[in-house]
């Protein structure tokens, strides 16, 4: 009960567990390249969230610094990804990745 | 704030997250997944706070919240015809999926749980870290700063060449 009221490191990791569970499937089992894109997204932030948790429990600030640059890194990411898509979507008229199979039109 | 108010609300927080993250996944239709993500965004959001790190969770808000979403958004409506037929995405590997699911989360959080416990140093972070953020930009970590901002200019100059929209009939000339 005790460890049930008194938040600690234990708690973050659970939730950040799920989440990297969640995007781990979704990554595995969508054929929407967008869904998969929120997968990858998923990810990211349980990564983050056990960062900013260790450095929360450890005093130090290397966890925070980089928690900020993963998130610098998920916008280009995610600005890079969506352009591919979009011209996925022009080249084949479907984001469906089971269905992209040639690198030329 | 008393300490059982601040587990209620953690509890509450986590929650939001969790279920919206598994509507995320679950969810056949691309729209309600990509709503449903704002409130993980949101949530790990509130967790940020919790953890001291209020300044990563404003950014969290702003640079995912406003960016990377109303991004996912644009290209849920760019990909989809969703005038004609419900936008449904299929599924493939259910079976593994499921199982690399409940091995991934049953093992994580077996590990966590049975092994020894955790060592929390005796100064964890306390209040508001903008300040120390600050200093640590600009002295420990100023030269991946500059790579991050080299690196999200090339970012951005490329998504925009890859998805410009060319004009029919229209070679250089």
């Amino acid at each position: 009960m005790e460890q049930l009221t008194t938040i600690g490191l234990n708690h973050y990791l659970t939730v950040s567990a799920f989440l990297l569970g969640f995007g781990l499937f979704a990554v595995m089992t969508r054929k929407n390249a967008i869904v998969i894109l929120m997968g990858v997204e998923l990810i990211l932030n349980a990564a983050n969230i056990n960062f900013l948790a260790f450095s929360k429990f450890n005093g130090g600030m290397q966890g925070v610094m980089f928690a900020l640059f993963v998130i610098v890194l998920a916008a280009a990411e995610a600005a890079i990804a969506l352009a591919i898509v979009i011209n996925v979507f022009k080249t084949f008229k479907t984001v469906d990745v089971s269905n992209i199979d040639s690198m030329k039109e | 704030m008393s300490n059982l108010t601040y587990t209620v609300i953690f509890y509450l927080f986590a929650a939001i997250t969790v279920f919206s993250a598994g509507f995320v996944v679950f969810s056949r239709n691309v729209i309600y997944s990509a709503f449903s993500l704002l409130f993980t965004f949101f949530g790990a959001a509130a967790l940020y706070v919790f953890l001291s790190a209020d300044f990563i969770a404003v950014t969290q808000v702003v640079v995912y919240v406003g960016g990377i979403l109303v991004l996912i958004l644009f290209g849920v409506m760019f990909t989809n015809s969703i005038m004609q037929s419900k936008p449904k995405s299929d599924i493939i590997n259910i079976v593994p999926g499921i199982l690399l699911l409940a091995a991934i989360i049953g093992a994580l959080l077996f590990t966590f749980y049975t092994s020894h416990s955790w060592m929390p140093s005796e100064t964890t972070l306390q209040g508001s870290i903008v300040q120390r953020i600050g200093f640590e930009t600009m002295s420990r970590y100023v030269l991946p700063f500059e790579m991050a901002s080299i690196l999200l200019l090339a970012a951005l100059i490329g998504a925009a060449y890859l998805a410009r929209f060319e004009k029919p009939g229209n070679n250089e000339h």
